[in-house]
């Protein structure tokens, strides 16, 4: 089975960059559980547009920056 | 594993365990007999009430057992438990159809009883098997 959405995110890389954040910190600090700060790194679910904006205000970077999404069709 | 996974998983367990029980009970009780003289009421009430008590106890447990996740919920929990409880309804309302069917027929109230109660199950089982898969694989 594919990965069930098509969008990408750098949050592993992001959070390592900034000073190897853990994934409970980055939950806490956005208010979602560490399940689902897992799901969205193994690209097991698509956050809503608030939280994607605040998971980029935590890396203090756009959101482009955050999530990507392929631009061919497969 | 969230809080509400747990939940998920408890009401997975007791959607499965109570009903066999029940249905073993009134089985045994079935052989040779009349349903009509079958007194299913008073067993099925206890199964109702033993699993809405039992979810309740076994989460209450799980929380205590893991208390720094216990009540946690977010926008992925309660997304997920709302596709679930939306194929559940559509379970029930086509499973209830069995039971309306039984009773223009104007047949026994045990089977029409018991076609409720299986609808009750499935559906509950649907849906919280609908939940563990979008909290395992996504979508």
């Amino acid at each position: 089975m594919g990965k069930p959405t098509r969008v990408t995110n750098s949050i592993r890389a992001l959070r390592f960059a900034n000073g190897e954040m853990t994934q409970a910190e980055l939950a806490d600090r956005i208010g979602v559980t560490r399940q689902t700060i897992i799901a969205i790194e193994q690209g097991r679910y698509s956050p809503s547009l608030e939280v994607a904006f605040q998971i980029a205000r935590v890396f203090r970077v756009p959101l482009d920056d955050v999530f990507g999404y392929p631009d061919t069709e497969q | 594993m969230s809080s509400e996974e747990k939940r998920t998983w408890i009401s997975a367990l007791v959607g499965v365990v109570v009903p066999v029980v029940y249905l073993a009970t009134v089985l045994t009780k079935m052989s040779g007999t009349d349903v009509a003289r079958i007194a299913y009421v008073g067993p099925m009430l206890t199964a109702i009430g033993v699993g809405i008590g039992a979810g309740i106890v076994l989460t209450i447990v799980a929380a205590m057992v893991w208390p720094k996740d216990a009540g946690k919920t977010d926008e992925r929990d309660r997304e997920i438990n709302r596709r679930g409880e939306y194929v559940g309804f559509y379970v029930m309302s086509v499973a209830a159809i069995v039971p309306l069917a039984l009773a223009m027929a104007k047949v026994e109230h045990f089977w029409i009883a018991h076609a409720l109660y299986l609808a009750f199950v499935l559906s509950a089982l649907v849906s919280a098997a609908v939940k563990i898969v979008a909290y395992r694989r996504g979508w």
